[in-house]
């Protein structure tokens, strides 16, 4: 049976995910306060893999919660921390929990993180990962032995729009949708006469797509992003208007402009939908959804 | 030509390394750390200046020509006597170098730099990783540029989300592997074999420890 987020991806409804972050340790009561406030609000949520490779709770864990706690989870995994065995015991265990949702993704260089001189994995890379789940729904183990009891995931992966030089990104995502990808996150987009460019590009493709909307908190956050963010580009009049906003209300110039670019993206039928990141504001998702009318 | 990388350990390290060796024999090479400047003559001698303030006993100094070459241990002949006095033996040679030796003079052998990456001499002063020597080479689908070695990740699809500007996402002194596997395949009007799906590689072509063995012929 398909995954509700499934569903809601072939629904032709306008589709709203957001993220769940797993804690630094065992107490969850933060996670499960984000997790409540958001569970019937959104489509589904994401629950990131040691984000940035900075070791925390992790996802399976997140994901687990946020199923028991009546929402609807996509798991995510990195290629960073695993290798063939564990992701697909992984895979196994997720399916075997009623968790259906996996997006795929190749993961941070363990050198951004907090655990510099850990070993890096990346035995399989986001593409094979897709493929991977493709083969154990087939019956089969990446070996090519028989499972006992099946699986049946909805996949996706990443792509990011404004990627320079972004060829080879498109190749990669191409890739991605060939190893069975059906939805699509994209990096955070800003300038949206530029990602309208890329649906026209991206529409030949059978699959979902989410645009990715990061909650801008102030200027010099943007600042940063344009700096250190691979591949995310904020716009010198969206950095002025954060910066235009009165003292203690960046956030809520932030929030409003999310929430433009949401009903922009929404109301020209840009793409299929939205993956809401606000990073460390998880319960300001509520606001972004109301600002853009949603 | 192929070289070994090397980065000389700090003296700290050395220090605790050498801790309680009151005499000492270092012993350079002529051939790659000589061209990167950490293990030549006059390394070699400012290590010797360094341990003396510090107040061990240097018993002798040489340069082997080529310390990974099994005529070293001829080369080393005629330091048998401050070899013997010495309590270990600092070796400021690759990796290579220092097990040659070890495997030779039962004494401590102290690796006094760090072997970074076997590499290739691309400019002046300038050497680069350009193959991990995986034991299953793919850079017949890549237009000759090393995934494996040259991508940060070792990704075999192309580029990951970090790529910046054409430079890798640990360091913007780095080429992005896929950008310049991009440009290549392009200028060869070959990008069909980037866009080929590449599975799972087999990480085990060699399993380490690597041997090989002339087959003795029929
Ligand atoms: S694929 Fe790369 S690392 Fe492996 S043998 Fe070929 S050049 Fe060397
Ligand atoms: S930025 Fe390029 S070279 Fe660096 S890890 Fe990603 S794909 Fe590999």
């Amino acid at each position: 049976m398909p995954s509700a987020f499934k569903k809601a991806l072939d629904s032709g409804k306008f589709v709203v995910t957001c993220e769940a972050a797993p804690s630094k340790g065992t107490n969850l009561e933060n996670m499960k306060h984000h997790i409540a406030l958001l569970k019937d609000k959104v489509d589904a949520m994401n629950v990131t893999d040691h984000q940035s490779s900075v070791m925390r709770y992790p996802s399976l864990g997140g994901a687990l919660l946020v199923k028991e706690m009546g929402g609807e989870p996509i798991l995510q995994m990195t290629c960073r921390d695993r290798n063939r065995l564990a992701l697909q015991a992984d895979l196994l265990f997720a399916a075997s929990r009623g968790i259906n949702n996996v997006l795929c993704l190749t993961g941070d260089s363990v050198m951004l993180g907090d655990h510099k001189d850990a070993k890096a994995v990346f035995d399989l890379d986001s593409s094979q990962l897709v493929a991977a789940i493709r083969r154990l729904e087939s019956g089969k183990d990446m070996a090519g032995n028989e499972l006992d009891g099946g699986v049946r995931f909805c996949a996706g992966a990443i792509v990011t729009p404004e990627a320079n030089p972004i060829e080879p990104q498109l190749i990669k995502f191409e890739k991605k949708i060939e190893a069975g990808a059906e939805f699509i996150q994209t990096q955070a987009v800003y300038d949206l006469d530029n990602f309208k460019k890329f649906m026209e590009y991206a529409r030949q493709f059978p699959v979902k797509v989410l645009a990715g909307v990061i909650l801008l908190t102030s200027a010099p956050m943007a600042r940063f992003m344009n700096k250190n963010v691979a591949g995310v580009t904020v716009p010198q009049d969206l950095i002025d208007e954060m910066a235009s906003a009165p003292k203690g209300g960046a956030l809520n110039k932030g929030i409003e402009i999310a929430g433009r670019m949401i009903r922009r993206i929404k109301e020209e039928n840009m793409c299929d939908g939205v993956h809401i990141m606000a990073i460390g504001k998880e319960e300001k998702v509520i606001d972004i959804m109301a600002a853009a009318g949603l | 030509m192929i070289r070994s990388i090397t980065q000389q350990k700090s003296i700290e390290e050395i220090e605790r390394l050498t801790d309680g060796m009151g005499r000492i024999f270092i012993i350079g090479c002529g051939t790659c750390v000589t061209l990167t400047r950490t293990g030549g003559a006059p390394e070699v001698a400012a290590m010797q200046q360094q341990l003396t303030e510090k107040g061990k006993v240097v018993t002798g100094t040489t340069v082997v020509p080529v310390a990974c070459d099994n005529l070293t241990m001829d080369m080393l002949k005629e330091f048998q006597n401050p070899l013997k006095q010495a309590d270990g033996l600092l070796i400021m040679t690759c990796a290579f170098g220092v097990q040659t030796i070890a495997r030779q003079i039962s004494k401590m052998v102290i690796p006094a730099l760090d072997t970074l990456f076997v590499g290739k001499e691309t400019g002046a002063g300038e050497f680069n990783e350009v193959c991990l020597q995986c034991g299953t080479c793919i850079i017949g689908e890549t237009g000759g540029i090393c995934p494996v070695t040259t991508c940060h990740k070792g990704l075999v699809n192309g580029p990951c989300g970090g790529t910046n500007n054409g430079k890798c996402e640990i360091d913007s002194n780095k080429d992005c592997a896929w950008t310049l596997i991009y440009n290549r395949l392009k200028d060869l009007g070959r990008l069909d074999a980037m866009r080929k799906y590449q599975k799972p590689r087999n990480h085990l072509g060699e399993p380490t420890p690597g041997k090989f063995k002339i087959p003795a012929s029929a």
